[in-house]
């Protein structure tokens, strides 16, 4: 089983990497954006898709600062 | 009384801290794979890039077998100090409250700064005075200390450092720059004690901490 775990800051805490972004990309001639979040993102095959939650709480994420968001990908 | 330093791959820190126990007390590195902790009476979890920052600062060396020794040790109440990304490990062990981010610059820094004692009522920081401020290095780059319980924390006494005004180098909330448990044994934080513990090199405010658990064990 391939799957796919997005993490990205939690709502509402201070997220300067996704600050620059918004800056820089005016400097490009890229305009009207906003709201930008930068996260991780981790591709793993796994026999037991059932532990995919443990991993993020143990290891993968840090709940108590990153939002995570587990799919699946079939392969 | 013998200080422990627990030495990662990527740790770079851990001579210093060895050296600064020294002038103390006796001092031996800890390797991570060891889970033998040599019969020490407190550890140091020293600054570095511990598996090369991997993932998130800390993360994987909290599952190191040295490390499962040092959280007993703390849990049993021995004194335990993270320096820099010791600290970082030590959240990441759930031995110390809150994380720390990306520093709200980007950007490394490196520099001699003004630390205030907030609370020297801790294994480490009993040979202090409240509000007394120390001269100590800093050098970071994910040093933003952030809890969602902060007023806990404070109402606790579990804020033990905090950056002089002004000089917060990382844009922590309330300029925190070192923490405590609940029992007090255990303390991290972000400057660097074991750098400043020769005039040599500026400053020795760096050794209060270390006569600090000297003094603590002394009185166990």
């Amino acid at each position: 089983m391939r799957a796919r775990v997005l993490i990205r800051p939690k709502e509402g805490i201070l997220d300067p990497q996704g600050e620059a972004v918004v800056r820089a990309l005016p400097a490009l001639g890229f305009n009207g954006v906003s709201n930008v979040h930068v996260g991780r993102l981790v591709e793993l095959d796994v026999e037991d898709e059932s532990q995919l939650e443990a991993m993020c709480q143990k290891l993968l994420a840090n709940p108590l600062v990153e939002d995570y968001e587990i799919q699946t990908v079939s392969s | 009384m013998k200080f422990g330093v627990l030495q990662f791959p990527g740790s770079c820190d851990e001579r210093d801290a060895v050296d600064a126990c020294a002038r103390v007390g006796e001092a031996e590195l800890l390797w991570h794979r060891d889970p033998d902790l040599k019969g020490v009476d407190a550890v140091v979890v020293p600054g570095g890039f511990s598996y090369g920052d991997y993932l998130r600062a800390g993360a994987i060396a909290r599952f190191s077998p040295a490390m499962e020794s040092v959280i007993a040790f703390a849990d049993a109440g021995g004194p335990v100090l993270g320096i820099c990304n010791g600290f970082q490990v030590l959240c990441e062990a759930g031995l110390l409250p809150g994380a720390l981010l990306r520093n709200v610059s980007l950007r490394f820094h490196c520099e001699q700064i003004g630390v205030e004692v907030v609370n020297a009522d801790t294994a480490w920081t009993r040979a202090a005075s409240p509000g007394e401020r120390l001269s100590i290095p800093t050098k970071h780059g994910e040093g933003r200390f952030y809890a969602p319980n902060l007023d806990e924390l404070e109402a606790n006494g579990q804020v033990v450092f905090r950056y002089a005004p002004g000089e917060n180098p990382n844009g922590s909330e309330r300029d925190v720059a070192g923490v405590c448990n609940l029992q007090r044994n255990v303390v991290g934080l972000m400057p660097h004690p074991e750098h400043a513990v020769d005039t040599l090199t500026g400053s020795t405010d760096g050794l209060k901490l270390f006569a600090s658990a000297v003094a603590a064990i002394a009185t166990h």
